[in-house]
Order: structure tokens, then C-alpha cells, then sequence
């Protein structure tokens, strides 16, 4: 099982060099920590910033530059500023190439739900529906299964949805898998130390397996 | 030369009536209309509709004024991190409208554009889309949405002239340039006041014709609500 570094890890390999990226808050964010040297990526914010830096050091720390997690951070070399229609032109304007964003749960046709529980505190959407409505490439990050030990990889999702079939790809603690267009979970990688039974156990909607499925490579 | 400067945030707010519709600059406490707000805490105006990306924290920004029951409704895509706002949402005390953060932009941005309405195609499927007229392009669905507009808009801005131009700094531009175009009244508090001339032109985020009230805000707290800094 990997805890939520080794998923950041594994989402890392998935990034090409040369793209624009929006990373959602929670483990997505860890991801731009593993991104290799030789991969050079822009990373986008939300709340109007092309460019996102690392933490400030602390006599640098600018009230007035924060990322969609509303946490302190810097800009990079050549990074750009803009409004939020602005910034949400080019989300839904397809003009960001990856989008990484935690879930709660993903159908087997590439629904997600990641903004309400009902009877519980609605905090709101935020930018997740147009987000998930508009990126190409979605990819999700998320445990295999609920606190309570339900799959959050079900055949239809229970959960308020955020948007329909927009999931391609999702990297959970046990596994990797890609979201067929055609509907159904494909097990491309195991974790290290988990087995194909326990990804089946643990999935609730329809899993492809074909052929060996290797382990990952962290 | 048109001079729109007020004295100070009290003068600039005191005729903003009960039951006013208000835009509310900033995403999370960033690039909030600060003296705004506690200009209208003392106002004690009450029945406000508050159209703002967020709602504040307990004892910052909107918040402060949801305490105070000044405010009727909120219009927000995000709203988490907000004790009192879930107290009065769950007793029913406070209205709330969730929009997606998206939409929220361009129907403020059709709103001082003066474009009706627009299709997306952010919440298609979801319980935002309820009611909602729906139209496919390029085998894609959308949802019609409405512009939203305004009787006062309360924008952060970091520079401004007498004219009303403003400039923004950092991530602190967010909601405001939309905002400043969608209301009826719009009043931008800035932190440095200038003559006109001093901005250079090029560098305009928000062109005067937008703002009918500037005046330079004093004692900014700029509060953090994340502070993050590099690990030692």
C-alpha cells in the first residue's frame, strides 16, 4: 500500500514535460514536489497565477500571493498574473493540459463526486465542476476505499456528482488504473506488497484485468 | 479629468440601503475590501445580499458582518472555514446560492460586459444544472447561465489614481476587475492613492470608466489564512 507521498510519487511519472497543470488541494498539491528535474511544467492556479514557486522563506511571505489552497507561496521565473474569469477561461478553453484533483468517489464511466455530502456541511464546489468539465486529461487522487472501508471505485457513483465521464486515469494507495471509454476500471499496476485479489476485493465497479499486472515503480 | 475621490471608507459606503445587493472582491481574506467592511459593520445596514467567491473566516472579512446578521444571502462557489456561517445555514437563519467558481467569473464578468447569458460547461449532469436550459455543441453539453449584476461593488485594489484606474497586485486581482464592471456603483478602496498620470497607462488593470468611488484605505491587516514557508 503506498501512503500519500508514494501516490504523489506515482502521479510525478505521469507528467510531461512542456504542459500547463492544475493540481486540486491535498495530495495533488504533494505532487509538484516529485516532478524530476528535466520535466518542466507550469503550474496553474486557480485563483489567477501561471507560475506557481515554493513556499516563501519566511521574510518573503506576500499576503497577497496565495494559491487556491489559500496557503502563502511564490512565483516562478516568468510566471504571469490574471483575474479568475480569466483563469477559468483557460480552464474551460482547454488550454491547461493536466488536471490532478482528489475524489471521493469515481464511476466506472469516468463520473466524479468530490463536493458535497449531503446531510453533512456543504462547503461548496470551488473551481472542481469547471474543472472536471473542461480538462482533456484528468487524472485522480484518492484512497482505494472510504475510512469505513467502502470502494470509492464504484459502478455508479452515490455520492452529488461533480461532473460526467471526465475521469481518465486514477492512482490510488493499491493501484493504478485507466477509466475505459467504454466504461470499466483497467488495472494497469499493483502497489508494492498488494495482489490483484485485494485490488478486486477492494474495487466495487467493473475491473479489466488482462494479462500480469506489474508492480509499481516508485 | 473626472475626480471620484470620497474621504474615507465611512463616506464612501453610507448610502448603501438595507437590502442592497453587494459584490464583494477576493479569493479567500486576498485582495478583500477590508475598510469596506468595517465601514458597513458600523453602518449596521442589514438584509445584504453578498455576492463574493467566499464567505471570510469567523473573525475576518465577510465574516465579520455574517456575526453582526447583517447579511441575508450569500452567493459563493466556496465557503468552508466559516463556524458561524454553518451555524446560520444549518438553522435556516442565512440563504446560500453555491456556483461553480467558473461560472461565478464570467456571469460577473457577462454582467459588466453586458452579455445576458452564455453557455459552459461546468456542472453539467450535477445538481447545478436543476431547472437549467442545456444545449449541445460539438457533441458536448453546456448550461445556459445568467449574468449576475449588482447595485454595489466593494473592490481591493493595491493602486489607483483619482480617476479611478487600478492596479492590482499578486493573486490579489481575482474577482475584483469583473466586479468593478458589474455594479451600478462601484467603490475601490486602494492602498496608495495617486494623481492621475503617475500610473502609466500600459499598466492599467482596471480602467476608471469602471469605478465611481476611490479612496485610500488605511491600517490593512491583509490577514493569512494558510501561512506556509519553506521547511528549514
Amino acid at each position: 500500500m503506498l501512503d500519500k507521498i508514494g501516490i504523489a510519487k506515482r502521479i510525478a511519472q505521469e507528467v510531461q514535460d512542456g504542459t500547463y497543470i492544475n493540481l486540486g488541494i491535498g495530495i495533488p498539491t504533494l505532487v509538484a514536489n516529485f516532478i524530476p528535474e528535466n520535466i518542466n511544467v507550469v503550474l496553474q492556479s486557480e485563483n489567477g497565477l501561471l507560475g506557481i514557486g515554493p513556499f516563501p522563506e519566511e521574510d518573503e511571505v506576500d499576503a497577497d500571493l496565495i494559491n487556491a489552497g489559500k496557503q502563502t507561496v511564490t512565483t516562478t521565473k516568468g510566471s504571469a498574473l490574471f483575474s479568475s474569469s480569466q483563469s477559468f477561461e483557460m480552464i474551460r478553453g482547454g488550454h491547461v493540459d493536466l488536471t490532478i484533483l482528489g475524489a471521493m468517489e469515481v464511476s466506472e464511466n469516468g463520473d466524479i463526486a468530490n463536493w458535497k455530502i449531503p446531510g453533512k456541511m456543504v462547503k461548496g464546489m470551488g473551481g472542481a465542476m469547471d474543472l472536471v468539465a473542461s480538462a482533456d486529461n484528468i487524472i485522480v487522487a484518492m484512497q482505494h476505499c472510504s475510512r469505513s472501508g467502502d470502494s470509492k471505485l464504484l459502478s455508479e457513483c452515490s455520492l452529488p456528482i461533480t461532473g460526467l465521464r471526465c475521469v481518465k486515469k486514477i492512482v490510488t494507495d493499491m493501484a493504478v488504473l485507466d477509466v475505459l471509454p467504454e466504461g470499466g476500471f483497467k488495472l494497469l499496476e499493483r502497489a508494492p506488497g498488494v495482489t490483484v485479489e485485494e485490488i478486486k476485493a477492494a474495487t466495487a465497479g467493473k475491473l479489466i484485468i488482462e494479462g500480469d499486472i506489474p508492480e509499481m515503480k516508485i | 479629468m473626472i475626480n471620484k475621490v470620497v474621504a474615507n471608507a465611512d463616506e464612501a459606503v453610507k448610502d448603501i440601503p438595507n437590502n442592497a445587493v453587494l459584490m464583494l472582491g477576493g479569493f479567500g481574506l486576498c485582495g478583500i475590501p477590508e475598510n469596506c467592511i468595517s465601514a458597513l459593520l458600523k453602518t449596521g445596514v442589514n438584509g445584504l445580499t453578498c455576492i463574493s467567491n467566499n464567505a471570510g473566516v469567523d473573525d475576518f472579512g465577510i465574516g465579520l458582518m455574517l456575526k453582526t446578521r447583517q447579511v441575508k444571502k450569500m452567493i459563493s462557489s466556496y465557503v468552508g472555514e466559516n463556524a458561524e456561517f454553518e451555524r446560520q445555514l444549518l438553522s435556516g437563519e442565512l440563504e446560500v446560492d453555491l456556483i461553480p467558481q467558473g461560472t461565478l467569473a464570467e456571469r460577473i464578468r457577462a454582467g459588466g460586459a453586458g452579455i445576458p447569458a452564455f453557455y459552459t460547461p461546468a456542472g453539467y449532469g450535477t445538481e447545478v444544472a436543476e431547472g437549467k436550459e442545456t444545449r449541445e455543441y460539438d457533441g458536448k453539453m453546456y448550461l445556459l447561465e445568467n449574468w449576475l449584476k449588482a447595485d454595489f461593488a466593494l473592490v481591493k485594489a493595491w493602486k489607483g489614481d483619482t480617476s479611478g484606474n487600478l492596479i492590482f497586485k499578486g493573486t490579489a486581482r481575482n474577482f475584483n476587475p469583473m466586479m468593478a464592471a458589474a455594479c451600478k456603483i462601484t467603490i475601490a478602496e486602494v492602498e496608495e492613492l495617486v494623481e492621475p498620470g503617475e500610473l502609466d497607462p500600459n499598466h492599467i488593470h482596471t480602467p476608471g470608466i469602471y469605478v465611481q468611488r476611490i479612496f485610500q484605505g488605511k491600517d490593512y491587516e491583509k490577514r493569512i489564512e494558510q501561512r506556509t514557508t519553506k521547511l528549514k
